[in-house]
Formats: structure tokens, sequence, C-alpha cells
């Protein structure tokens, strides 16, 4: 059976999305506004570390990071294909959005493993 | 004479200008939505940054606080939330396109499936936000 890449980069795009969707404006929120401007106190370092600690939190981590970046991925090459009209790079294009993507989930596996 | 049209509609690609985006507010529209990605990948790599300082102590998790509370970071995220919340919005409206279900032989109502994902977005919301403010 010939593997069709696709479909696959499409199903990690819309799982991204519907993730990202769901429980990032939430976190935006709180770390980049309501934290910053001094409306909420800043969380101590015991609690958010213990918070992410259990491997279930890392885990779901690493899920919403890493499925928000092929999101990103799939998303912003066709972006740059039919909103920028940059026919002739798509494959270099392609190769750095998903590359990127991959890069950064082994990065963040590791730090979650480590953690 | 059908064939050699066909074929030379396969290889025809027209040549779009590079601004087409901008002709109409629908493509403009449509062009913020996609480029809302840009928020998403924003927000995952600060989500890692957060991660790696608590891994890595104390004293790097105040330099990530410090990170978040400067002028340049804060103006992006409030940018980024602007991305984020077109995301969502335009998402959970798209979601029926996307997946038709059935209750026996009846399709569930658009607008159902529409409200459930609001619904999901606000529990979510409520759950996180709750574990982060219960210091």
């Amino acid at each position: 059976m010939k593997f069709h890449a696709e479909p696959f980069w499409w199903s990690l795009f819309g799982a991204g999305g519907a993730i990202s969707a769901l429980v990032l404006p939430v976190l935006l929120v709180f770390f980049g506004i309501a934290m910053p401007f001094g409306w909420v106190d800043v969380p101590s370092y015991e609690y958010l570390h213990q918070l992410v600690e259990p491997l279930m939190v890392r885990l779901i981590l690493l899920a919403i990071i890493s499925l928000s970046l092929f999101h990103w991925a799939h998303r912003f090459r066709f972006t740059l294909y039919d909103g920028f009209q940059l026919h002739r790079i798509n494959l270099l294009i392609a190769i750095i959005c998903y590359g990127s993507a991959v890069v950064i989930t082994v990065y963040t596996a590791y730090s979650l493993w480590n953690f | 004479m059908t064939d050699s049209t066909q074929s030379a509609s396969k290889t025809y690609k027209k040549k779009m200008p590079i601004l087409w985006w901008t002709k109409r507010t629908s493509y403009l529209l449509f062009i913020t939505r996609e480029l809302t990605s840009l928020a998403v990948a924003y927000f995952a790599i600060i989500l890692l940054f957060l991660i790696r300082a608590l891994s890595q102590g104390q004293e790097a998790y105040n330099e990530f606080i410090a990170l978040l509370k400067s002028p340049t970071v804060m103006l992006l995220s409030m940018i980024a939330l602007c991305g984020l919340i077109f995301h969502s919005v335009t998402w959970f409206n798209l979601a029926p396109k996307a997946m038709v279900i059935k209750v026996g032989k009846r399709r569930v109502p658009d607008v159902l499936i529409v409200l459930a994902n609001y619904a999901g977005w606000l529990v979510i919301s409520v759950v996180i936000g709750w574990f982060l403010l219960s210091i």
C-alpha cells in the first residue's frame, strides 16, 4: 500500500487545531495577560512544579505543544503556498515547516522526560 | 478534442498577484484565519519555555516570569490572544462542516455541534483556570 502523506499531515493539523482552540486561550490569558498585568498572583515555583510533575500531565502537555506545532506547520505551509504564491519552493517550505515541528516535538518530549 | 482540453487544464496554472488576498474582505478574513497559526505556534513555544524553566529551578522560573512581563512579550501576547480567539471561534464554527454526527439515521443539527464545541471550550477553560488560580 502506498503511503499518502497529505491525510497524515491533515489529521495532525485537525487534532492540533481542536486542542489548541480548546486549551490555549485560557493559558495565554493567564500567563500572557493576567499575570504580567498583575491581575492575578504569580503561581509559586513549587506549586506549578508539582502541578506539571505527574506523568499524565506531562503527556497532556506534550500532546498540546506537539499537536499545536503540527497544526501551525500544516496551516502556515499552505498560507505561504496559496496566500503568498510561493509555488516554486513548495518542497523546501514543507521540509522547514514539518521539520521544525518534529524537532521541537522531540526537544519537548526530552524536556518533559527529564522534568 | 475534449482530451486535449482536459490535459491542458491540468497543467494550466493561473498567475495570481501576490497580494490577491487584499482584494476582498472575505479574502482578508481567510488570510487572517490562516495566520492565526502563528499565534498557536508562538504560545506553544512559550509553554515549552515554561516547562524548561520549571525543570531548571527557581532561578530559571523567575527569569521566565520576568520575560513574560517584558513589554515586547506582553505586546506579542496581546496580539497572539486576538489570534487565538479568532482561531477558536472560526474553528468551532466550522466544526459541523468537518464532522457529520448521526444519531440513529438523523443528522445532528449543525448548531448543536457548534454549541457543544463552545460548551467544551468553556468547561476546559474553567477547569484550567481553577487549577492555576487555586495556589
